[in-house]
């Protein structure tokens, strides 16, 4: 066995999968398959208003003319939308969500064992968490506490019925509901995600975050989140991920809207780590998400930072429009693919301002037979003078089965703007864990360090709270404590 | 301290090494001077369990045989290797690196592994007897180095871990005069009773500064001639001719 045949080995051995484990719990029944019935169960479920149950029945119509696309780099079996479950939520839950003291305690449990306790007083005090669960949110903590600063941290389902002025006007202005087809799919039938507003000039004092876990079998999730951050304001927000190990694929298409008025800062964080499927490849996550940025006002700035470490396939690309003049966009990736993995991931940046600047980070490490994509756009639009890109995309191989791609496609329609592209891709050498080993770390310790040192840009840009779970996640210790 | 035995190494089906036979006792430092390509550096390899370099006969460490073990265990035994080529390392703060090593070695040890404040201040002592600037540690590890501070990194390295036996595979090579000096104090300075020295060499001068108690030629996989240190000067003046066929 080579050096680096035998890392594969270690780190698929050690890849058992830590929140693989499934929450015995009575579910509500629901209708299968994709149907206008589905649409309107989902609609009463979440007792929404009319308009919202209009504007997915407006979303199924448009769906019935799209196709599904077939452009991405990793190929899935054709899905059969008829044989899913659109709605999965515990009993206890009928009746909408409860204070924090009367969730499930099987629940709770749950998400203790996930290290994400729901009661406040355990809670790191600077995090307010949205739980979702299958297709419901069922706890926000520290909600009252935000609304005294006149900042509103919910879920969508309860933004619905109670800041209907809010969603009406920003649901889908960023991603249109036609956007394509998984948007539109998401846009008829989407469960729960979180919905946060930020008042002008609030500078949010807590890091905002979501955690989205599924549970049920043969259930899609639907995310929907959107993030309003008004003039002058900032917030950051984060979401964690994780499901089941279960021998068949299953999907999360989520939809995930950002608007930054005038001088307002977002800075939006993924640690992704759903179930990746088992070493040969059989069952995990699919993960279709369309995630967009709108950086509408001046001067306003939107950040995704994501460390995308689970699913089988994970197809998105958490893209920037910088429509408002010296907008800026950031996009800083980690895409971790082992095994049979496969990832087709980056971004897309859209000038249409004058200056506007948009940086891009990304890091793709491939291991075992896995298939690692960036594939990125930089678009400079005509009026859009003055405007500057900055690309950097580097790829990390660990053995030799795994694949890595760049695709970049850069329009510069303006001259006096500059778009810069840098890629390299490298491997870790059987001499760089010699040296290392000669120094006393195992080979795991070596991988690690190395890795690490190659992410680390990208790490640095987490919060500290997801930070050390990123880190642990990547299965490395974070540099920069020394020196 | 190391005893090897009728060592036989080959890579890739090539045999290289070809029946060696070296006693270093605790203490002693043994030179090895040898053409190009004579299998100096594959014996540190092999020494250091290297993956790829088979090798049969018996390397005993303090009286036990090593040959079983893999390069981590070895290292966390005490066996240091001063890389000939040390390897770069991009996004890896040398800091970092150092300080992994250091604790990966001190808890193989048993002993308490440093925080963050401590390292710095030994690395601090350490890198200025060695004059390291450092502004080199906040650097990635050997990554854009010149020759002769890729060299002074090995000596630093091997300075922090104070192991037992210390192979140097041509440290000397790229230092320039005062830099030559610098490190042969640092290893003089690392030389006690306890700890032993096999130095891999193509001149004579280094030899001026670090005193062998032993000169070995080594010639086509194996050591041809033995005897102290005036050996290296008879080899500087008349080449190896004499000694390989
Ligand atoms: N991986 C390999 N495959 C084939 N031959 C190898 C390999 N590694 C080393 N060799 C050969 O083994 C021989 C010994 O190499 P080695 O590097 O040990 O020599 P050396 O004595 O250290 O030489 P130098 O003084 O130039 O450093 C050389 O002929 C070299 O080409
Ligand atoms: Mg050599």
């Amino acid at each position: 066995m080579s050096a680096s045949d035998e890392i594969i080995q270690q780190y698929q051995d050690r890849s058992e999968y830590d929140h693989g484990f499934v929450t015995d719990i009575d579910t509500i029944e629901v209708p299968k398959g994709l149907s206008e019935e589905t649409i309107r169960f989902i609609s009463k479920q979440k007792k929404e208003p009319q308009w919202m149950l209009d504007w997915r029945l407006n979303a199924y119509n448009r769906l019935q003319k799209m196709e599904e696309p077939d452009w991405q780099k990793p190929k899935y079996p054709k899905i059969n939308y008829q044989d899913l479950y659109y709605y999965s939520a515990p009993k206890s839950f009928k009746d909408g969500p409860k204070s924090l003291d009367e969730i499930d305690p099987e629940i709770k449990k749950t998400y203790d064992k996930l290290g994400i306790p729901l009661e406040e007083q355990k809670r790191l005090s600077g995090v307010a968490v949205d739980a979702v669960f299958d297709s419901v949110s069922v706890a926000t903590t520290f909600k009252d506490k935000l609304k005294e600063i006149g900042v509103i941290f919910c879920s969508i389902s309860e933004a619905t019925r109670e800041h209907p002025e809010l969603v009406k006007k920003y649901l889908g202005s960023v991603i249109p509901v036609t956007d394509h087809f998984f948007a539109t799919l998401n846009s008829a039938v989407f469960t729960d995600g979180s919905f946060v507003y930020i008042p002008p000039g609030v500078r949010c004092p807590m890091e905002l975050s979501t955690y989205f876990r599924i549970n049920a079998q043969n259930t899609g999730q639907f995310e929907r989140t959107l993030i309003i951050a008004d003039k002058d304001s900032y917030v950051s927000y984060l979401e964690g991920c994780t499901a089941p190990m279960r021998d068949e694929n299953q999907l999360h298409a989520a939809n995930v809207e950002l608007v930054a008025l005038d001088g307002a800062e977002i800075k939006y964080s993924t640690v992704q780590n759903w179930y990746p499927g088992d070493k040969e490849g059989k069952g995990g996550i699919y993960n279709f998400v369309t995630k967009r940025g709108d950086c509408r006002g001046k001067n306003s700035k939107i950040s995704w930072t994501q460390v995308e470490t689970g699913s089988a396939i994970t197809w998105k690309y958490p893209s920037c429009i910088l429509r408002g003049d010296n907008s800026q966009g950031e996009f800083y990736s980690v895409a971790i693919t082992n095994n049979f993995q496969k990832a087709d991931t980056g971004t897309k940046m859209i000038h249409l301002g004058k200056n506007t600047k948009s940086k891009i980070i990304s890091k793709g490490i491939s291991a075992g037979q896995a298939d690692n994509t960036y594939r990125g756009l930089v678009s400079v639009h005509p009026k859009a003078t003055g405007s500057k890109n900055f690309t950097q995309c580097d790829s990390l191989l660990v053995g030799n089965k795994c694949g890595a791609h760049t695709v970049p496609y850069i329009e510069n329609k303006n001259s006096s703007s500059e778009v810069e592209h840098e890629a390299t891709t490298s491997k870790i050498s059987d001499d760089q864990l010699f040296y290392c080993r000669q120094r006393g770390l195992n080979q795991e310790e070596a991988v690690s360090l190395i890795v690490n040192g190659f992410c680390k840009e990208v790490l640095q840009q987490l919060p500290m709270e997801f930070a050390v779970e990123a880190q642990k996640l990547v299965g490395i210790s974070l540099e920069g404590s020394v020196g | 301290m190391i005893d090897i035995k009728n060592l036989k190494v080959s890579v890739e089906d090539k045999d290289i090494i070809k029946g060696l036979n070296l006693k270093i006792n605790k203490g002693e430092v043994h030179a090895i001077m040898g053409p190009n390509g004579s299998g100096k550096s594959t014996l540190s390899y092999a020494l250091s369990g290297k993956e790829g370099y088979e090798a049969e006969g018996e390397i005993n460490y303090n009286g036990e045989n090593i040959l079983e073990l893999n390069t981590e265990e070895r290292a966390q035994k005490g066996i240091f290797l001063a890389f000939q080529y040390p390897i770069e390392i991009p996004g890896v703060f040398t800091n970092n690196f150092l300080r992994t090593s250091l604790n990966a070695v001190r808890k193989a040890k048993g002993e308490k592994e440093l925080n963050a404040v401590e390292f710095l201040n030994l690395v601090k002592e350490k890198s200025q007897k060695l004059k390291i600037d450092k502004e080199m540690l906040s650097r990635p590890l050997n990554v854009g180095f010149s020759g002769g501070e890729k060299k002074r990194n090995e000596i630093l390295q091997m300075s922090l871990l104070e192991p037992n036996f210390i192979i140097m595979d041509e440290t000397d090579s790229g230092l320039d005069i005062d830099a030559l000096k610098i490190v042969s104090n640092g290893v003089n300075a690392m030389r006690s009773p306890e700890r032993s020295f096999l130095i891999i060499t193509h001149y004579q001068r280094l030899l001026n500064y670090i005193k062998p108690d032993f000169v070995h030629v080594f010639s086509d996989g194996k050591i041809v001639e033995s005897g102290d240190w005036k050996l290296a000067l008879e080899l500087e003046n008349d080449g190896y001719a004499k000694f390989v066929s």
